[in-house]
């Protein structure tokens, strides 16, 4: 709680000519004056007159907060700091005051001739004082954590991943479920071009990497060895291995890969009937171990032809039962237990893998696919190899290895879309296409014929990681991604629902070596950052550096459960009585558990229900609208919404004199008490500004606008029992770059207010 | 600055995501960048696929992380000139060009109302102008104004300068040079879209209705030269019937001799700026190979259900303009043979990306191929990651500068 806090109002960028800023302070004085020792307004704030009056005010009156009613937290950020002992509030009255305000729009007739310019910039100055009083600098406690990186998986992306992690002085322990190291890269005969000039095929190095990754004392390798259970949280996490191994870890680098697709999938194309139609898998194990035969005869094979468009077997094509078996189950709601009944141990798992890992798999296909028309080449010259396509799947730089095949004489490659595929005379295979460069409607004899094998993720299997966590097993969200354990984050791709694993290689998605490698490194160095975040108490990204975490007042706890359920990142976890036991390691400090609590038992100390609510109760509303105006709370996010309206003003595009926005972390910490106590003010609506939500989400914190959305379908109903119009309170979806829509968003909501008159709260 | 800073050359979604990954570990970061703004390429992009979702939206929380690190040190206008010694032990020239803004610049507006002379727009790829005093863009970060001084008269500076209440402009600003001592090197220095003037049968740049991919970014985006409306050069007419015209120079031995591995994602995002923005519009793509890895697959059966889109394996063999402003495509349907000209409002071509650095030098001593890429030198203490290695979405941009910044900190560790 700032006790001593100066109060400085600037008077650059047209706030000087528009706003009274005596007025500003005077009415600061009037309310606040015991905790506001300073309280001045300054020419131009960011000035070095104007930082080093500042900078004086705080060794002469010992300020211990500033509130600095200027510009935009995102501007003049690199001026305004004090160290980490004083509290900073920026109060926005340029881009939410001066800048967006037009003394024409919106403004009611009768109410015209009320300086609604000055209300603003006056209520906003009192919510940023209150917002200071309410405030305390966090003090996380700092657990004495594990720095261990436990590597899960000890094939070509683990074994990497553990080098990686080690070369940085961390402890590694990696775990690997098979005897040997290796996995999948083990029975390579090649791996396609990992560097320039991409254009052969050459050893994968494995070996190599082996011998690097054993000899290094910092890494203990334990093969043979599963993860049974993971518990804990970053820093905090006790492994439990299989064989009742018990280990201390600090984070988890998830790199358990893939397997080969069921080749149920792939009869459509004759596996399983003809002897001779083999995959990529079968294919790559013969060319390891010596000459590629075909199974029907054990003859080398004179013709090979690689079928990687595999759209007959595409969904319609497949037995019913294999088709969506999946799908169904995953529709199938997880009920929350009711109320005193205990949470189930785990949620359901559900096998993921389709039919359509076939056409996620389609680079490597491609890839893989010329590698081995190569191999056929080079065991026998006299050998010829058909790649037939839809499209040839080899973006980026690797179309140099394809083009490096077309000057193959004995690699031919051709589009074609496959009509049929059935046995031939001899142990022949006959495949009938059509659209082909060598005609329209083609046969081909071939010897053998090989089809793609798809990278199912392990993690469409089986939940792998084995969380000891009230949310389930698994990582959430697996459905997003056919079983595979990726980042719904194009801008960062390690970020999931559970911190502390970070998943890379082909677990995430399918990926050559190359790239795997260095996914390997992108994920260890995630996972030592977590380790050391934790180790600080300090979040994790998108808050990364963030010292505030929740904390809990038990006494008032109902174990209702609705923050164990609703966080985002299954940070809470239930100790028998129900009650949530926080893992602070795993939050990410968005709030989600602080705007489920139906008690206001959780609050950061920079960031709480009464802190918002005292801000809210700053606002000012008129008696009657007509006179002085409506009014509307807007609760915007801070990462998307909030610099749109900042935008949409540094655009000169203004919106209603009538709200005022406070900004939330995130919409998922909008707590339903905020709008009551709004409402019961007498204020006519609230607005709600967060991020699109649903497959393509974009809020940063996965399910807070979606879960704000829930809540307000819950609000609507309360309001309708009292009598009260719902739509008063409605959320819109706003991408940081909707800056020119929405102010007309706002002034929408805002006429549908006026239109629908007062809230019949006011007054009372 | 000592022997375990990390130079991060290149301020795009690389270079950002590699200086917060090492900057979060603690080590000091120097983030240079050419332009006056941080976000490269991305920061000219209307939306990401397949998401459909702002760039600004991550740079927004880049931008967060950056204000909140001290570690990272961000150098706008600027450029490595030399780099000298070895791994752990690098001494950086940096030279950084003349802003005629200080940091008194309170981005209030004054001088870009005060400047008369205009000039086309960089950031909009010349189809905008702007004028010499300007936010480099609305999301620019630092949020702080330039100037182009040498662009407009005396007396305009001038008036220039006395506009601003400030003090911001100084007109007496002159290039200048800092040293750096640091430990590794990541080059980020990224891409940029291929020359079409080299692409004569496409009309060589010189055709008003046929624009490059990255055109497209900045006619959709909202910040653009047309806020977001889809209108064609010629006449601002919102195009009816609209062609895509894939591996613009990539694939192509006497252009790129690669491929450039977003094109075929971003026209197919395209096609749906197209279909938001014109109702009723007819779009074709024409493609070699539809070239939507992975879980991109999902896309394009999205993209492709739209009745309204034809997928074409052709090739574009001519395009030329009518004086209506229609652009005759020639083009040969390499599943049918049957050679035809078809009539486009607007045609877009899907121009590769093209190293940034191609046929220029560079101030790091590392081996790049003949295309410009970097090819990697272990152990040098310089590290190439994103698009000035190999060819790269975001996502993967984003995971390869990660990665490399666990090189840099395996070089600079312990020092």
């Amino acid at each position: 709680m700032a006790e001593k806090i100066g109060v400085y109002v600037c008077g650059g960028c047209g706030l000087g000519e528009a706003v009274d800023l005596d007025a500003v302070c005077t009415a600061v004085k009037n309310k606040y004056q015991p905790q506001c020792p300073v309280i001045k307004a300054v020419p131009v704030l960011c000035s070095s007159e104007g930082k080093a009056a500042i900078d004086a005010d705080i060794a002469e009156a010992g300020l211990d907060a500033v509130c600095l009613c200027a510009c935009s937290p995102r501007a003049k950020w690199d001026v305004f700091t004090f160290g980490d002992k004083i509290q900073v509030e920026r109060v926005n009255l340029r881009e939410q005051g001066v800048w967006s305000f037009n003394k024409e729009l919106g403004a009611l007739e009768k109410a015209k001739g009320i300086d609604d310019l000055q209300l603003i910039c006056n209520e906003y100055a009192m919510m940023g004082v209150v917002k200071m009083i309410k405030s305390n600098i966090p003090n996380p406690e700092v657990p004495e954590t594990c720095k261990t990186i436990m590597v899960l998986g000890g094939g070509w992306t683990g074994l990497n991943a553990a080098n990686a992690a080690a070369s940085l002085g961390y402890d590694v322990v990696l775990v690997e479920q098979a005897a040997a190291l290796g996995g999948k890269v083990a029975n390579f005969y090649k791996t396609f071009p990992l560097s320039y000039p991409y254009t052969e095929a050459h050893e994968t190095g494995l070996d190599k990497l082996i011998t690097q990754v054993t000899t290094n004392s910092k890494v203990s390798v334990l093969t043979g060895t599963t993860l049974e259970k993971l518990s804990g949280a970053p820093g905090l996490y006790k492994a439990e291995l299989s064989g009742g191994q018990n280990l201390d870890i600090g984070a988890v680098v998830l790199a358990t890969g893939w397997v080969p697709g069921d080749t149920k999938y792939l009869a459509p194309m004759g596996y399983g009937e003809i002897k001779n139609v083999i995959t990529t898998a079968e294919l790559e194990k013969m060319a390891k171990d010596g000459p590629i035969v075909r199974p029907s005869d054990g003859k080398a094979p004179k013709s090979v032809a690689f079928l990687i468009n595999t759209a007959l077997c595409s969904v319609d094509s497949c037995p019913a039962d294999v088709a969506l078996e999946c799908e169904k189950e995953e529709q199938a709601p997880v009920n929350p237990p009711a109320e005193g009944e205990e949470a189930p141990a785990e949620a359901p798992f559900c096998d993921l893998e389709s039919q359509r890992h076939l056409a996620l798999s389609s680079e490597l296909s491609s890839l893989v696919a010329l590698k081995q028309a190569n191999y056929v080449v080079e065991k026998d010259p006299e050998a010829a190899a058909y790649i037939f396509y839809d499209h040839m799947m080899v973006p980026g730089i690797n179309e140099r290895y394809y083009k490096a095949a077309q000057d193959n004489p004995g690699v031919m490659l051709s589009k074609a879309q496959i009509k049929s595929v059935k046995a031939g005379a001899n142990g022949s295979v006959v495949v009938s296409m059509t659209d082909t460069l060598l005609g329209e409607a083609i046969e081909i004899v071939a010897d053998l014929v090989v089809l793609p094998t798809s990278l199912v993720p392990t993690t469409a299997h089986s939940p792998v990681v084995n969380l000891e966590y009230r949310q389930g097993l698994a990582f959430p969200d697996l459905g997003l991604f056919e079983g595979y354990a990726d980042s719904n984050y194009i801008c960062f791709p390690y970020e999931t629902r559970r911190t502390g694993i970070y998943a890379a290689g082909a677990v995430r998605q399918p990926m050559g070596l190359a790239l795997a490698s260095e996914d390997a490194m992108g994920a260890a160095l995630k996972a030592i950052q977590c380790v050391s975040s934790a180790n600080r108490g300090v979040a994790v990204h998108p808050r990364s550096g963030d010292r505030s975490f929740p904390v809990f007042n038990f006494v008032r706890c109902t174990q209702c459960k609705r923050c164990t359920e609703e966080c985002p990142f299954g940070a809470l976890d239930d100790d028998p009585k129900g009650t949530p036991m926080p893992n602070p390691s795993r939050c990410r400090r968005c709030g989600t558990c602080m705007g489920a609590c139906p008690e206001r038992v959780i609050s950061f100390d920079n960031y709480n229900i009464d802190m918002i609510g005292t801000m809210i109760r700053e606002m000012q509303v008129p008696a009657k609208i007509e006179q002085g105006g409506p009014r509307v709370l807007i609760l915007a996010c801070e990462n998307d919404a909030y610099p749109a309206l900042d935008m949409a003003a540094m655009r000169g595009k203004p919106w209603s004199p009538y709200v005022r926005v406070i900004p939330v972390r995130c919409l998922g910490s909008v707590n339903a008490i905020w709008v009551a106590d709004a409402m019961s003010k007498g204020i006519d609506g609230v607005l709600l500004l967060g991020c699109k939500y649903g497959d393509d989400y974009q809020c940063h914190f996965v399910k807070g606008s979606e879960l704000c959305n829930r809540r307000k379908e819950n609000i609507s109903e309360s309001l309708k029992r009292l009598g009260v119009e719902p739509e008063r309170v409605d959320q819109f979806q706003v991408a940081i770059d909707e800056y020119d829509v929405v102010p007309s968003m706002i002034d929408k909501f805002m006429d549908m207010i006026v239109k629908m008159g007062p809230n019949p709260f006011k007054g009372y | 600055m000592s022997g375990n800073a990390i130079l991060v050359v290149g301020g795009g979604f690389s270079g950002i995501t590699a200086a917060l990954e090492a900057a979060e570990m603690g080590y000091e970061v120097i983030l240079v960048e050419k332009n006056p703004y941080l976000g490269g390429r991305v920061a000219q992009l209307n939306q990401y696929f397949p998401k459909l979702c702002p760039p600004s939206c991550g740079l927004e929380i880049q931008f967060q992380r950056i204000r909140n690190n001290p570690n990272v040190k961000v150098l706008t206008m600027a450029q490595v000139t030399k780099v000298s010694g070895q791994a752990g032990n690098f001494d950086v020239t940096v030279s950084i060009k003349p802003r005629y803004v200080n940091e008194k610049c309170t981005c209030c507006n004054a001088c870009t109302e005060a400047a008369e002379t205009t000039v086309p727009c960089e950031f909009d790829f010349g189809m905008g102008m702007r004028k010499v005093a300007y936010r480099p863009n609305i999301f620019a970060f630092p949020q702080r104004y330039a100037f182009d001084k040498a662009k407009c008269s005396e007396a305009e500076a001038k008036k220039i300068e006395a506009s601003c209440k400030y003090g911001a402009i100084n007109l007496a600003d002159q290039e200048r040079t800092q040293t750096f001592k640091v430990g590794a090197v990541v080059q980020a220095t990224g891409w940029k879209p291929y020359d079409v003037s080299k692409l004569e049968n496409l009309g060589a740049g010189k055709l008003t209705n046929v624009i490059t991919n990255m055109q497209m970014e900045r006619l959709c985006a909202p910040n653009g030269p047309t806020g977001g409306l889809l209108l064609r050069p010629s006449d601002k007419t919102a195009p009816k019937r609209v062609a895509f015209v894939q591996c613009a120079g990539s694939r192509d031995e006497n252009h790129l001799n690669f491929c450039s591995y977003i094109c075929c994602m971003a026209s197919l995002k395209q096609v749906t700026y197209v279909r938001e923005r014109v109702p009723g519009a007819e779009v074709t793509v024409f493609y070699i190979d539809l070239r939507t890895p992975g879980r991109y697959q999902k896309f394009l059966e999205k993209v492709s259900a739209d009745p309204k889109l034809s997928l074409v394996k052709g090739k574009v063999a001519e395009l030329t303009q009518e004086g209506s402003g229609k652009v005759l495509a020639t083009v040969e349907n390499v599943e049918t043979g049957i050679k035809n000209v078809e009539e486009f409002d607007l045609v877009v071509l899907a121009t590769g990306m093209q190293p940034s650095v191609a046929g220029e030098a560079v101030a790091v001593n590392a081996p790049r191929d003949e295309e410009g890429f970097f090819i990697g030198s272990p152990d040098s203490g310089v590290i190439a990651t994103g698009c000035a290695k190999v060819p790269l979405d975001v996502m993967r941009s984003a995971q390869s500068a990660t990665g490399a910044a666990l090189k840099a900190i395996q070089t600079v560790a312990g020092r």
